[in-house]
């Protein structure tokens, strides 16, 4: 395999690995938080809202949000690694 | 002033805007009209994407959806921006890097088959068609409810508008036209939200004045007494659902998935010039778009509340002026079951006398609060800049579709820039026509062939888009076998459960509920007809020849960001 090709395959790979870590995230706050443990989450109270009803109807929202800025973050920090960057 | 006569104003300066962007950015060449020249900013881009993607449905149905759904709405509020983290992290940054104009032109060449790119170009057209049929409709309600035309002029004076900036600017006409519509629309959506919230809670944060207590004093959250308030008359208590947790599960999922594989949402990420700037752009049109998306749940919430407080248990001949004026649309009608004179707004069916269309409340609820003429004017104006812009973009997809995608690709390869640009502005004339032939004559079905749109869409391009990134052994017969298998699933269970089609017809269709597969709905459904598509691509793979070598390579290239270059042709 040659340098450059090598180099695509380690590019590649961290990608990768970003992409399920920032994917487990949006199905916690979304599938988890939101619907599969709502009930559990609706015993804790902020303020007026019910914890597991917040997170479907506000928080699962901010924290795609944030989830897209910090992928962001990371892709350009990873191009500059392996001199994608342009 | 009045209302109308601030509408008539607000709406004339709004149209004349747009109008006027269309002049100056109209489109001279292909390349302008498909990717508006691929020279867009990100934040420009942004804004541009979330006019387009935020639709008559999410500006003026979701907050009514919810407010009568309560928890269940959350589907549409997870489903419709969760997609965009699909979006932003698997699609986006790699459709820009290969760079081409369409989604079926990434199918076609990635799947190196015209078969591919035919069924691609289906797809596409049968998603946007039901889609934009829904806009038209929404741009005559706007227009009969405050023009006070009637609903076939105003799906008409909608048309002609589309017609002009769509077919003079194309792509990049729409762009700048949607950067001016998202701050009419935001602006439009946010100023009567804040205003009820400082009413009812005194938090000018519509998003946190839903979790606050009422302003009268009393100490109680304000959730808290909708959810006492619905459960005392025999609702579902507003913050728990009614749906099954699979299926809210599955419909979620189903949206998200249709959302990341909308064509002209797709599209809009070819225009912009890096593969970075397809990243942020991403990021730019989910904020953009967060800000209705969080706010239109607290909207529900008030506006459900002081739906219950002005009108139930209420004299019928005190109902304040709005009332009357929605009683004329028929999207509002009282009947004194119990001849007391008395509104009875119940659960349960004999006895309630208040039907409620849903698609009122978010038009209304600034004349429920009593707000000044010019913000309900401002809604109105809000509401056509969402279906409108909605619209142009579908319209686009449409007419780059037939004179690119089948056209140029497929029948006349050798066709001038000239020509296929003057054909790609006939196909859009062509799609305006028919779209609005639907918007005055709606099939009974548009709202459930919405829901259809994200399915199909679900269950066709997002699997064989992402096979074509992310796996590079993926194969042309697994990729047309998922699509063509993927969106026949869909259709039959939309038309078994959803038209009743095998078993008798629409009015069947409820007693057909036990037999849905796992408990799934139709909407839902497109998340299990996406899995098959999944499987059954990696299966006739398993037994099917390797892609070439030159498709592997072009795999190999789009993974990595450098170098993207210009959307071109070849």
């Amino acid at each position: 395999m040659s340098d450059k090709q090598q180099k695509a395959t380690a590019y590649w790979k961290e990608n990768v690995r970003y992409l399920f870590m920032l994917l487990i995230i949006w199905f916690v706050v979304s599938y988890g938080a939101g619907i599969l443990f709502k009930d559990a989450l609706d015993t804790f109270q902020i303020g007026g809202f019910k914890l597991g009803f917040w997170f479907a109807q506000q928080g699962s929202i901010y924290v795609f949000v944030v989830l897209i800025f910090v992928y962001v973050r990371l892709m350009n920090k990873l191009d500059k690694k392996y001199g994608y960057n342009e | 002033m009045t209302v109308q006569t601030w509408t008539y104003i607000l709406v004339g300066i709004t149209f004349t805007l747009y109008i006027g962007i269309a002049i100056w950015s109209r489109a001279g060449s292909t390349k302008e009209f498909y990717v508006a020249g691929g020279g867009v900013s990100p934040l420009a881009n942004g804004m541009a994407t979330a006019a387009d993607w935020m639709s008559a449905a999410s500006f003026i149905s979701m907050a009514g959806i919810i407010a009568f759904a309560g928890y269940d709405g959350s589907v549409y509020l997870m489903g419709w921006t969760g997609g965009y983290v699909l979006l932003a992290l698997l699609l986006a940054p790699y459709l820009r890097k290969f760079g081409k104009f369409t989604v079926p032109d990434f199918i076609g060449d990635r799947y190196y088959s015209k078969t591919a790119r035919i069924v691609a170009v289906i797809c596409a057209l049968i998603v946007s068609f039901t889609y934009v049929a829904g806009q038209m409709r929404g741009v005559g309600l706007v227009f009969s409810r405050f023009l006070e035309v009637d609903i076939d002029t105003g799906v008409i004076i909608g048309m002609i508008i589309v017609l002009f900036y769509a077919v003079l600017g194309g792509m990049k006409g729409i762009t700048y036209t949607q950067v001016a519509q998202y701050c009419v629309l935001i602006f439009a959506f946010m100023v009567p939200a804040i205003f009820i919230s400082i009413q009812m809670t005194g938090n000018p944060i519509p998003q946190l004045g839903m979790g606050s207590t009422l302003n009268d004093g009393s100490g109680v959250y304000l959730l808290d007494k909708l959810d006492g308030l619905s459960t005392e008359l025999g609702f579902t208590e507003y913050t728990n659902g009614s749906k099954s947790m699979t299926d809210v599960f599955m419909i979620t999922l189903a949206l998200m998935v249709g959302t990341a594989g909308l064509p002209h949402v797709i599209v809009r990420f070819f225009t912009v010039k890096r593969v970075k700037d397809a990243r942020k752009s991403a990021g730019w049109a989910l904020l953009l778009i967060a800000i209705l998306y969080t706010t239109a749940p607290a909207v529900s919430v008030f506006a459900r509340t002081n739906l219950i407080d002005t009108v139930s248990n209420q004299e019928y001949s005190k109902m304040p002026e709005w009332f009357k004026t929605w009683e004329k649309t028929k999207l509002i009608s009282f009947d004194d079951k119990n001849g007391d004179g008395r509104i009875q707004y119940v659960a349960d069916a004999t006895k309630n006398e208040l039907t409620v269309d849903r698609d009122i409340m978010v038009l209304a609820n600034p004349e429920i609060a009593k707000l000044p003429a010019w913000v309900i004017a401002l809604v109105a104006a809000g509401a056509l800049a969402a279906a409108l812009s909605t619209a142009a973009g579908l319209l686009l997809v449409i007419s780059s579709s037939v004179s690119h995608d089948l056209i140029k690709k497929v029948f006349n390869p050798n066709i001038s820039d000239k020509g296929e640009l003057m054909a790609a502005r006939l196909s859009a004339v062509v799609a305006v026509v028919i779209a609005g032939y639907f918007g005055i004559n709606p099939p009974g079905f548009v709202a459930a062939v919405v829901a259809l749109a994200f399915g199909l869409a679900a269950a066709s391009f997002f699997p064989a888009i992402v096979l074509g990134i992310f796996y590079k052994k993926m194969n042309k017969e697994g990729a047309i076998a998922g699509m063509v298998i993927g969106i026949s699933l869909m259709l039959f269970y939309m038309l078994k459960f959803k038209f009743g089609i095998f078993d008798g017809g629409k009015t069947i269709v409820a007693s057909l509920q036990k037999d849905w597969w796992f408990g799934i709905s139709p909407e839902g459904f497109g998340s299990v007809a996406m899995l098959v598509n999944f499987a059954v691509s990696i299966l006739i793979m398993q037994f099917t020849p390797a892609p070439p070598k030159n498709v592997q390579e072009i795999v190999e290239d789009i993974r990595i960001p450098s170098g993207a270059g210009e959307a071109v042709d070849h």
